[in-house]
């Protein structure tokens, strides 16, 4: 286990608060889904929150991700405003995309969350471009694609390896491995499981517990910072398990009982629960104790109680905006 | 104004060069872009002035080149994204199609995904069915892009500053076999407004409407049909999406009668589009059905005899036929 000292009490700390909240958010979700009060398709990080919160703990307000469907997570690692992610999530005009998006196109773009679309693959190439962007202009800064294993049998996925290597972009290629790719489990879809391989010809390319945060962490840093000094582009694998369904509460979608995982593969996941490894190391080190733990759980939970009355003060968009910002309305 | 002479491909180079000039943030991407084969002289010089950081000639990758043109322009770039010939960009529709025409209104304008897609049409030469489609229909359908065809270099100059100062992905629709045609242009920048068309000719007899290379063979049967006494008035649309249909109503108004010619197939695309259009608003002043002079349903073929006969269905002569049984 890595020092404290190497990271400090605090942003420890804070990083354990960004996970709670994450997996607090994202369980808050199931009943009103359950119960329909939210319709949009929504795909819950629950289970993944030690790759999120662990490499944007590496990044500045500057520097860009861009995500995919599985995008809470990433989006409130970046410090995106809780209060418009779930009135974006009930479709009020007080989202963070306007209630235009839904749950699966989000955006936090003053904090560097440039985008999350659910076009599987679809965000790596505009990351790459921003990347290149960043290159052309001589900034200190990087690019993130998040992006999982179902992601990685996209053509889109090879063209933007071999460019960002060929011009040594600034991106770090972040594979959330989390062994289905929607319900296909990786042994249908890939030829190749051990998928950090298929980026060893082009650039620095590794596979980590993703669900170790504080390997996440040091993993991460130490490529971002080789991408920010011009040293190009990497790739980090991170296995994970997605703990709730592809889509929705469970795997059970639409109640057809197909493609269900086998119970002793998710028990045996759960049982490495990235916000329990954590808590864990937390406690050993004294750094968290269960009253502390106990007030901690009570501030998050206020918040996302907060952002619910928010969603709820605001108001779906009206018949007005239908034909507004297909074109760009600044002069 | 100072103008002189300059040809189609050489108002793209010129106004390129000139926005790079003006602002870091444009830089030129595509396959072919160091290569006069792929994009004639459209690209010349950039890379000397500029430096292979800013003109970046691509490996094979279509999907990735657009979707890096989409991802530089959300970050507060100007990519011009080159595709040597059009038929190549299908492997990269999603960046176009799925992400910038999509980012600003599922965004309520947050965030916006300014691009522009030099998409090149090629012809004849025997290339045959992959080299050498036009297949600006599918852009057109897209809510989010704009749709640019120039047909002179004065407008291919203009319009290409108006689409990197704009804020929109915009789709640049050129051909190749217009590279060579000259114009007075200005040496200065200057702005030609998206969705505005032009008259290229007054006339009272017949509204034909065209766009991109049909103008070309529109204006030569134009001045054979001036000698048989029928005075056309032509319509360059210039801007394919938005339509600026009001332009064409206005002449319809005066004619009643309206030819639409387009290098493209006819089904299913922007001239089917304009008829539509003005069958829905100018009905009441036709006086004659709409007829359009397109290009046949079929890939294009590219042996000889075969391919003159495809071309063959939107030449000078097959426009002045039409436009005559209209008259009759």
């Amino acid at each position: 286990m890595v020092k404290i000292k190497k990271y400090g009490k605090n942003l420890l700390l804070e990083l354990y608060k960004k996970m709670l909240l994450i997996r607090q958010l994202e369980e808050s979700l199931v009943e009103p889904i359950i119960n329909k009060k939210i319709k949009t398709p929504c795909h819950l990080y629950s289970g993944e929150e030690a790759i999120a919160v662990g490499v944007c703990a590496n990044l500045n307000k500057n520097d860009v991700i861009f995500s995919n469907h599985r995008s809470h997570g990433h989006y409130l690692a970046k410090n995106g405003d809780l209060n418009k992610l779930v009135a974006e999530i009930f479709g009020k005009e007080t989202g963070c995309s306007g209630g235009r998006g839904g749950s699966m196109h989000i955006i936090s773009y003053k904090e560097g969350m440039f985008g999350s679309v659910p076009i599987v693959a679809g965000t790596i190439s505009l990351a790459v471009g921003t990347s290149l962007l960043m290159s052309i202009k001589n900034q200190k800064r990087v690019s993130v694609a998040f992006f999982g294993d179902g992601a990685t049998t996209e053509g889109v996925l090879y063209e933007s390896l071999n460019f960002a290597a060929l011009k040594k972009l600034p991106i770090i290629f972040i594979c959330e491995n989390n062994f289905y790719a929607t319900h296909m489990p990786i042994k249908e879809c890939s030829a190749n499981p051990e998928i950090f391989k298929m980026a060893k010809h082009f650039m620095p390319s590794v596979r980590i517990d993703g669900n170790n945060i504080l390997k996440v962490i040091e993993t991460s840093k130490k490529f971002i910072n080789l991408a920010k000094i011009g040293q190009g582009p990497a790739f980090i694998e991170c296995l994970t398990y997605r703990q709730r369904g592809h889509v929705g509460p469970n795997d059970n979608i639409q109640g057809k009982q197909t493609d269900i995982r086998k119970e002793k593969e998710i028990k045996s996941w759960l049982s490495k629960d990235p916000i329990k490894i954590f808590e864990r190391y937390l406690f050993k080190t004294k750094l968290l104790n269960i009253k502390t733990k106990e007030k901690i759980d009570q501030i998050i939970q206020k918040k996302i109680d907060q952002s619910y009355k928010f969603m709820e003060r605001g108001s779906c968009p009206s018949k007005k905006q239908l034909l507004k910002h297909v074109y760009n309305e600044n002069k | 104004m100072k103008k002189r002479n300059l040809t189609y491909s050489l108002a793209i180079n010129e106004a390129t060069y000139q926005m790079m000039k003006k602002n870091k943030n444009v830089f030129v991407i595509g396959q072919g872009v160091k290569s006069p084969w792929y994009v004639g002289n459209t690209c010349q010089n950039l890379l000397k002035k500029f430096g292979p950081k800013r003109v970046i000639d691509t490996p094979i990758a279509e999907n990735v080149i657009n979707g890096i043109g989409v991802g530089a322009g959300i970050a507060g770039g100007r990519a011009i994204v080159v595709h040597p010939r059009m038929d190549f960009m299908l492997y990269g529709l999603d960046p176009i199609i799925n992400e910038a025409a999509n980012w600003q209104y599922i965004f309520a304008g947050q965030s916006s995904a300014p691009v522009i897609i030099r998409s090149i049409i090629n012809r004849g030469g025997e290339q045959g069915a992959q080299h050498s489609q036009a297949l600006q229909g599918i852009f057109a359908h897209i809510p989010g892009l704009k749709v640019v065809a120039p047909s002179t270099a004065y407008d291919a100059k203009g319009l290409l500053i108006s689409a990197i100062r704009g804020n929109d992905p915009i789709i640049y629709i050129e051909d190749r076999w217009l590279y060579g045609q000259e114009d007075n242009v200005p040496e200065e920048t200057y702005n030609i407004p998206i969705g505005k068309g032009i008259i290229r000719k007054l006339g009272k007899d017949i509204t034909i409407i065209g766009l991109s290379y049909a103008m070309v063979n529109i204006l030569k049967a134009v001045e054979e049909l001036k000698k048989q006494k029928i005075d056309a008035e032509v319509i360059d649309i210039r801007t394919i999406k938005p339509l600026d249909i009001n332009l064409i109503i206005k002449s319809i108004k005066k004619t009643g009668k309206v030819v639409i010619v387009e290098a493209a197939w006819k089904s299913g695309g922007v001239s089917a589009e304009i008829a539509s259009q003005i069958s829905e608003k100018a009905f009441s002043y036709l006086k004659k059905p709409i007829k359009r002079i397109c290009l046949p349903d079929t890939p294009a073929p590219t042996s000889k005899i075969l391919e003159k006969a495809y071309y063959d269905y939107i030449s000078p002569e097959k426009i002045i036929k039409t436009v005559k049984n209209i008259i009759k």
